[in-house]
């Protein structure tokens, strides 16, 4: 008998973990609950300002009153940079949490993951930072919503600027990722398109964050080039930067560079930044705006220090999902779907934008410059707003790419 | 040609770096037979550190190569710490547990990292007086490649006469061929251990602070350098610095001229290689044989069949878990999906390396197969969910058959590295062939059939296949063939000597077990509607891994007990801020406090309380 005890014992043991996800909180009804996915062990780097970004937002919106009269929660989770893990945070905070929507994740494939479970699931996703093309176009679906400008608006912003060089043989160095492979394709396309005479005439893959900088290097050196279009980011950056001034790859050699002008990967550059990168990115507190003005400084009144992109990105998420929740009848997906169409964020740090309806892709655009050293800081200079609206498809163009629903 | 000479000394630079990287593993290793996970935690630990130590001193050329010392001295430190504080209490555990520990340790010193340096990537300086390149036949050569072509063989030199002019060497020597004999002769094995465990960590850190003026200080540098340290470790020998050496070379120097012409392949070069030189020569270029094998554990007790009370104890909680969808909400039947493939995972694992005898890094590999295998099926064939969770184990057991035919000839370490070879190979492969696996936007929309899309139904079809494929394979454990694989484990040599064709036997074993991965991956597959290239990947393998050494890999509850463990820990954690180093503090407390895995853990609680109601005498 006593061990018979014992034994439902330690079977009562076994299963007290399982107690936490038996008891679901009831839903509080004075407050919108709102699910937010990401990266944040995984990517610390870009994901923290990101998190700062939509926090700040958030405490705005709450400080205002809220959405018609109801606080907005966000409860945020890490997903380990792993696409099954977040199927599973997303399905707890649909099931559980019964949250209203779901916003967020960095890396492409764990935002194409939490897509593909949105349009199962009919639930709404604002993509937040992934840049895949695919989230939009080829595997677009009815309830995702991307904001960031994708690969290919950051890819033929370069292009334009690409083309006004004399250059005509190229190379390119990308990641040897989807990321990287659109990246290049989508600066082919466009460059090819704008200056029929342009030849690309090498082509290195890195393995991401693993580059073998010194041989990629001197690969792209052998074939001669006159220009070169960079993708490597982050650590990559760093290495690839670093090997190529050594060996002289820049000299007399324009290069065109994705995303190198964002904060989180100029700024680890330090001294060695290189001059005059044809580069997208974010100016930071170089924005002059007023609305820019005014978020930069709440931004470092609260965090102490300036904004990045992943900043911008997350507090402009936030005004997306407040333009929403005011726009739309109800909470429920239908209307929330109706709301999205074609909505409009009348103004942000970076200026209006809205969702297109036909591809769901944002037009917020990206900031291009070239980086320079200015006072021994990182910086772009010579810089402009490029609007997303003028590096899409039209919207006729874009629906096509979209698959039959 | 000046071009082509220019790109072998840039191959040589980074043969230097990656040597670097990799003796010390392969002392630690040779020495004491802990495959140390936390190696690459080390040599980014040097980075850190260098880093802080050079910008902090900024003192030109002395600071610079003070930096590297102090870093490497540190490193030293902290590697003692690991070994006296933790690892020394598990050298008596079954083979690869401190595995486990190293994994833990992992996870604590990412999120230490963290919080000590922040999470933006740091540029240290150049190497003061080497910052230029000089030409040589007209091509720009970096001064500082030209250091580490000095710096790599001049460690080897040093490790050289280390090992062959000192005592302490010869010591080491003599304990990494025969330990008990070194023992018996009255040699202080912890001393020995404590100091080898010194070395490799303080040549992790060395290898960690001299990448600074190469590239940036990340988070990420620990997990980017860690397989291929084993790979060349591998490749090299066990054991075998000189191996270690050749096989840096023979992989940088490939990979220099390889992107020339595909410039695609690093994604698996090193692994290739591998994959190559152990199917020629299976303990690598300079292992001796028995050289792939971990600390001798405990002989194994045979495993017993479950007593009456154990299976109705069993039957309960089995019932206790089918009636949960009456009181369970959808979320807590979701993770508990989670949990079966994770469970079914784990005893395809166990079957292989605790029953089998054959230990596996690259179990993932077969996973992912099935996974893909049933998203294919659905996508490209056009098969419905019945065909496809058909052809998920299918392709699953095709996949083991051809790997298990090259793995079972190898045994220890080195077959583990094989499956992780074949893993990364297929992993790559999944990767780059965009157009029928998607690449790394994977393959969506691969949800169950609308009678099973619920979150009960599909929990019901989840637990009969899981618990239907966990049971049979505790059905073959107790069959005679289970009992062949489990004679073959503990005597190879008397199992070949009554006639018992063992290869074939394993390689059968094998491919069991990577049918029954592939099963657990064609149900991962339709809980999460989509797969991506990280099923395949060496996290999940490693998960695996855990999961089977955590829970106590010599008995049958084991994997189930450790998976069990894992994901409902996992799953709690995560909400937590630094939830990986509260996680790891949790591996590491189990681990010392369970050094015989959760199952033993459990089974010494039981006979403890036993004793102490004065039960035992019902027996």
């Amino acid at each position: 008998m006593a061990r018979l005890k014992r034994r439902s014992l330690l079977g009562a043991l076994a299963a007290l973990p399982m107690l936490t996800t038996l008891a679901g909180p009831a839903a509080a009804q004075d407050r919108i609950v709102i699910g937010e996915i990401n990266s944040y062990t995984r990517l610390p780097a870009f994901t923290e300002p990101y998190k700062k970004g939509w926090q700040l937002g958030l405490e705005e919106i709450n400080a205002g009153g809220g959405i018609k009269g109801q606080e907005i929660e966000v409860i945020s989770r890490d997903d380990t940079g792993d696409p099954a893990t977040a199927i599973r945070i997303a399905e707890e905070m649909i099931s559980k949490d019964e949250a209203t929507m779901i916003f967020g994740t960095f890396l492409s494939n764990i935002g194409l993951a939490v897509s593909d479970f949105s349009k199962q699931n009919k639930t709404l996703f604002l993509a937040s930072e992934p840049l895949s093309d695919a989230i939009v176009w080829s595997n677009g679906n009815r309830y995702t919503y991307r904001l960031r400008p994708s690969t290919h608006m950051q890819a033929a912003m370069l292009a334009e600027e690409a083309a006004k060089l004399d250059a005509v043989r190229w190379a390119t160095v990308a990641p040897n990722y989807a990321y990287g492979r659109d990246a290049v394709a989508a600066f082919k396309a466009e460059l090819t398109r704008l200056r029929p005479d342009v030849e690309f005439v090498e082509e290195q893959w890195p393995p991401v964050f693993k580059i073998d900088a010194g041989s990629t290097v001197r690969a792209l050196e052998a074939a001669k080039p006159d220009a070169i279009y960079n993708v490597t980011f982050a650590g990559d950056l760093a290495k690839f930067v670093r090997e190529g001034s050594i060996r002289m790859l820049f000299e007399d050699r324009p290069v065109v560079s994705l995303l190198s002008g964002e904060p989180e990967y100029l700024l680890p550059l330090g001294d060695e930044t290189p001059d005059g990168w044809i580069v997208t990115g974010y100016p930071g507190t170089d924005i002059e705006t007023e609305a820019h003005q005014a978020f930069a400084q709440a931004y470092i009144d609260r965090w102490g220090e300036p904004p990045m992109t992943g900043s911008i990105v997350g507090y402009n998420s936030m005004l997306s999902i407040k333009a929403l929740l005011e726009k739309a009848e109800s909470l429920e997906t239908e209307d929330l779907l109706a709301a999205m169409e074609g909505l409009e964020v009348p103004s942000s740090p970076t200026g209006p934008f809205r969702f297109r309806a036909a591809d769901h892709q944002a037009t917020m655009g990206a900031y291009v410059g070239r980086t320079a050293l200015v006072d021994g800081t990182p910086k772009m200079v010579d810089w402009v707003y490029a609007h997303g609206a003028d590096y899409l498809p039209s919207e006729a163009e874009a629906a096509k790419m979209r698959p039959a629903e | 040609m000046s071009f082509y000479f220019a790109q072998l000394l840039t191959g040589l630079a980074n043969a230097s770096s990656l040597f670097l990287i990799a003796c010390g593993l392969s002392i630690i290793f040779g020495v004491t037979r802990i495959v140390n996970f936390a190696h690459g935690s080390l040599f980014m630990l040097g980075a850190y550190i260098a880093y802080s130590v050079v910008t902090r001193l900024d003192a030109g050329v002395f600071g610079f190569w003070f930096g590297m010392l102090a870093a490497a001295l540190a490193v030293g430190l902290v590697g003692l710490a690991m070994e006296f504080l933790i690892l020394r209490r598990l050298y008596r555990a079954p083979e690869l547990f401190q595995l486990v520990a190293t994994f833990g340790l992992v996870l604590v010193i990412q999120d230490v990292a963290l919080a000590i340096w922040g999470a933006a990537d740091l540029l240290g300086p150049r190497a003061p007086g080497l910052a230029r390149a000089v030409r040589i036949f007209g091509e720009p050569i970096p001064q500082y490649d030209l250091a580490l072509i000095g710096i790599g063989p001049l460690v080897l030199a040093g490790i050289w006469l280390l090992f062959h002019r000192t005592r302490w060497g010869i010591l080491v020597r003599a304990a990494t061929q025969d330990r008990d004999m070194v023992g018996a002769l009255g040699v202080n094995q912890n001393w020995l251990f404590s100091a080898a465990f010194f070395l490799g960590a303080a040549l992790a850190g060395l290898g960690g602070a001299l990448q600074i003026p190469r590239e940036a200080v990340s988070l990420q540098m620990d997990l980017n350098v860690i397989a291929e340290a084993f790979v060349v470790v591998v490749i090299g020998g066990m054991g075998s610095v000189a191996g270690a050496f050749v096989a840096a070379v023979l992989i940088s120097v490939l990979n220099a001229f390889a992107v020339l012409v595909f410039p695609q392949i690093s994604i698996v070069l090193p692994f290739v290689v591998m994959a190559v030189v152990l199917v020629l020569r299976p303990h690598g270029l300079f292992g001796k044989p028995g050289s792939g094998h971990g600390a001798p554990g405990e002989p194994e007790a045979p495993l017993r069949h479950m007593s009456g009370r154990g299976r109705m104890a069993l039957a309960a909680l089995v019932l206790a878990m089918l009636a949960s969808p009456a009181v369970a909400g959808d979320f807590t039947l979701i993770l508990l999906v989670d949990l079966l493939v994770a469970m079914l995972f784990a005893a395809s694992l166990h079957f292989l390396m605790g029953v089998g005898g054959m230990v596996s890094f690259g179990h993932a590999a077969f996973f992912g197969i099935g996974a893909y295998g049933a998203a294919l099926a659905v996508k490209t064939l056009g098969l419905g969910m019945g065909g496809a969770m058909l052809a998920g184990p299918l392709a699953g057991a095709l996949g083991a058959l051809v790997f298990g035919w090259f793995c079972v000839r190898l045994s220890g370490v080195y077959l583990a590295m094989l499956t992780l070879a074949a893993a990364q190979i297929v992993w790559g492969i999944t990767f780059q062939w965009q157009d029928v696996t998607g690449g790394d936007d994977g393959i969506l929309g691969v949800w169950p059939a609308p009678w099973a899309s619920s979150d009960t139904a599909y929990f019901y079809l989840a637990a009969a296949i899981c618990l239907g494929g966990i049971w049979a394979l505790r059905r073959v454990v107790h069959s005679p063939f289970g009992y062949l694989l489990r004679g073959g484990r503990d005597s190879p040599v008397r199992a070949e000597a009554i006639g018992l064709d063992l290869r074939r036997h394993q390689w059968a074993g094998f491919t069991l077990a990577g049918t029954l991965a592939g099963l657990a991956g064609t149900v991962f597959a339709f809980s999460k509607g989509s797969v991506f290239p990280d099923v395949l990947g060496i996290a999940q393998s490693v998960d695996g891994l855990i999961m089977v050494l955590l829970g106590g890999i010599h008995a049958l509850a084991g994997p189930l007990l450790g998976a069990g463990v894992f994901v409902l820990i996992e799953d709690w954690v995560s909400r937590l801020d630094f939830w990986r180093f509260i996680f790891g503090a949790i591996i590491l407390a189990v681990v010392l406090l369970a050094p015989d895995g959760l199952a033993g853990g459990l089974e010494r609680l039981r006979r403890l309380l036993r004793r102490t109601t004065g039960g035992g005498a019902a027996r």
